[in-house]
């Protein structure tokens, strides 16, 4: 007797039968391995002008960030339908935590939660890429020089570009101030985003200022290395190499919503007034959704 | 207007002399001659064709003879030397760029028949470092000035050739900032460097790369003298590739080495007659470069024919590698399939034991 076959009536109802996709087993991880250090060893794979090597960001710098991501820091993220899918965007944020990690994390988050897996392209501080290895894996993860130069080229191919406007002061600042916002340079980064008609997005990160509390500044050793400063937190240098490892604080990361820039204009990037009323709206977007990321955590390693 | 008497200096090297043999061969040019202390070699001569060759230094004013009494009308200037090995130790290398330059710039400026200069300039006047933003466009200027070597003195020639813009503002000046050259003949800086089975680099940095076949630059180069093109325009192939990976396209290996060594290996290279570079070439090699090449493509009206990676696939035919490409495809391609028939195996023996349901073929029919 041949099968009894199924007559759909209403063939809607019912969801087709699709088999589970089963996750990649090992020996296609270990293939796609084998894939990789190939064209690694060849020199097959494309870098861009920058120095980004996505080949590299996509198999080495993102799987080794997306544990600290997703285990250890929890990062939740929150407003990502604010952050356009394919069109230029300067993203706006608030720095802090010793080390760069809050601008790792952003990266992970906008390149794994985001529908269109965007690519973050950050602006580091000359400082970043005058440090052996640290500069050139910068590079390689897509991060370039914070400069107007940059930035607007950046802008006009429609990447996404991240920016830190508190600099050091930001980032190098006493445990006390945390998730008080520092001054925002000079406003290059509006005229940047004036020039080009690139929306801003204000990004507020809370958890990044616990990772290393920074209770002194052993200034003497700052302008010995050459550095900005010098952080001492309650584990380091005490553990010595111990110390570098960062507390598990629950993180947030919020993107709001767009503050378009098009409408004024490329010529009103030479209207000072306008970029410091500009500069400083995003200013106090930023700090009032700290404000309100903060009651929303419940607890600092919650 | 085609020119009608070509000057062209430093006629012995590579690019120098394929320039002079292409004006030769275009019967609307009616002299080309050739100015190179040394002769070219006797390949070279046969190639030159109807080239005047005058083998004079442009440091001394009896270029300015030949000039007049040619009644030269464009004069192309590459006789800049970038490493000190070529011209015998830096300082007469300073001295045939810059005193050189001066020379054949004055020399111009007495003749009323110079209407149309060519500079063979380079991008090493953007300079290199970590403040740089990643993209030069011609606007720009370097952040620090290159403090010594090939880079200052193609800055202050650029200067000298400016201040003659000025005196003699009937002459049409083109400055071409050119990057680095590569390609099977060519012999510039790069191709001598990448040729070390072990390239030494600077540990913790990687420069980006920028380069242009030699076919390219002998296009620009004939295009700038024949053409029309007035102003200072970037000349570089599309793309860019990081030196790590130049080094693994062409099957060689990177020798990391701490920056404060890789000055001492320098030197040592030098006196031995390998390579040589300058701590110039070195803050190039850890920070690189890489020039906005919109002004060439719209204004200049030329689109190079290869683009880094192809350039430098052009150039990789003429080097042995020292581990294969072929090889490595070959090994992880055997290593893939080992790991591919293993997984089979495997997937056959849990199959085996735990066989997977089957999918449903039979589903209940609702009521309609």
């Amino acid at each position: 007797m041949p099968e009894a076959r199924v007559i759909q009536l209403r063939p809607d109802d019912d969801e087709p039968f699709v088999p589970v996709p089963s996750p990649p087993g090992w020996e296609e991880q270990l293939a796609g391995g084998l894939q990789f250090l190939e064209r690694r060893l060849t020199g097959e794979y494309d870098t861009d002008e920058f120095g980004f090597d996505p080949d590299l960001a996509d198999h080495v710098l993102l799987p080794v960030l997306r544990p600290f991501f997703q285990k250890w820091f929890r990062v939740e993220t929150f407003g990502l339908e604010n952050v356009p899918a394919d069109s230029g965007a300067l993203v706006v944020a608030n720095h802090s935590g010793t080390l760069p990690i809050d601008a790792l994390m952003t990266t992970v988050a906008l390149h794994d939660e985001h529908p269109a897996s965007r690519r973050f392209r950050l602006l580091g501080a000359d400082l970043v890429f005058e440090i052996p290895v640290v500069g050139a894996m910068a590079r390689k993860l897509g991060a370039t020089l914070a400069c107007n130069e940059d930035a607007e080229r950046l802008l006009t191919e429609g990447e996404l570009v991240g920016v830190f406007p508190e600099g050091f002061k930001g980032i190098g600042k006493p445990f006390r101030e945390r998730y008080t916002l520092q001054r925002f340079g000079r406003g290059g980064f509006v005229s940047a985003a004036l020039r080009t008609g690139a929306p801003i997005i204000p990004c507020a990160i809370v958890g990044a200022e616990e990772i290393y509390p920074m209770i002194g500044n052993a200034k003497a050793a700052a302008r010995l290395l050459g550095v900005p400063y010098f952080p001492v937190t309650p584990t380091f240098p005490l553990l010595g190499p111990l110390g570098l490892v960062p507390l598990p604080s629950k993180w947030l990361i919020a993107f709001g919503e767009p503050i378009e820039t098009a409408s004024y204009g490329p010529a009103a990037a030479e209207d000072p007034m306008l970029v410091f009323n500009l500069t400083d709206q995003v200013r106090e977007t930023i700090q009032h959704s700290l404000y309100q990321l903060l009651l929303r955590r419940k607890s600092v390693f919650g | 207007m085609p020119p009608a008497v070509v000057l062209v200096t430093g006629v012995s090297r590579w690019l120098g002399g394929a320039l002079a043999a292409e004006l030769a061969a275009d019967p609307a040019i009616e002299r080309v001659i050739g100015v190179d202390t040394v002769p070219p070699s006797p390949a070279m001569l046969r190639r030159l064709g109807r080239t005047e060759f005058v083998r004079a230094d442009i440091r001394n004013p009896l270029i300015g003879k030949v000039i007049a009494a040619a009644s030269v009308d464009t004069v192309v200037h590459m006789n800049i030397s970038s490493t000190p090995a070529g011209s015998g130790g830096r300082a007469p290398m300073k001295e045939l760029n810059v005193i050189g330059t001066m020379q054949l710039l004055a020399a111009c400026q007495r003749a009323p028949s110079v209407r149309r200069l060519v500079l063979k300039s380079t991008s090493a006047v953007y300079g290199a470092s970590s403040r740089d933003p990643a993209v030069f466009t011609e606007n720009m200027q370097a952040r620090q000035v290159p403090s010594g070597g090939f880079a200052k003195d193609s800055v202050d020639i650029e200067g000298y050739v400016r201040s003659f813009a000025r005196r003699r503002p009937d002459v049409d000046i083109a400055v071409l900032r050119f990057t680095n050259f590569i390609g099977p003949r060519i012999d510039s800086l790069l191709t001598g460097f990448l040729r070390m089975p072990l390239v030494p680099t600077a540990l913790g940095y990687d420069a980006r790369v920028q380069l242009l076949h030699e076919d390219d630059a002998l296009g620009v180069l004939t295009r700038a003298t024949t053409g029309d093109f007035t102003g200072t325009v970037n000349v570089g192939g599309e793309g860019t590739l990081l030196l790590s990976q130049v080094i693994r396209r062409l099957g060689h290996l990177e020798l990391p080495l701490p920056y404060p060594a890789l000055g001492s290996v320098g030197r040592l290279s030098r006196r031995f007659g390998f390579v040589d570079y300058s701590p110039e070439q070195m803050r190039f090699l850890n920070f690189g470069r890489v020039v906005d090449t919109a002004r060439l493509r719209s204004e200049f009206g030329f689109t190079p024919r290869y683009t880094t990676a192809a350039a430098l696939a052009d150039y990789a035919r003429t080097v042995a590698p020292v581990v294969d490409p072929s090889t490595v495809r070959s090994v992880t391609g055997g290593l893939r399939s080992l790991v591919g028939a293993v997984g089979d195996a495997a997937g056959a023996v849990e199959r085996r034991l735990r066989p997977v349901p089957p999918p449903p073929g039979l589903r209940a029919v609702r009521d309609a």
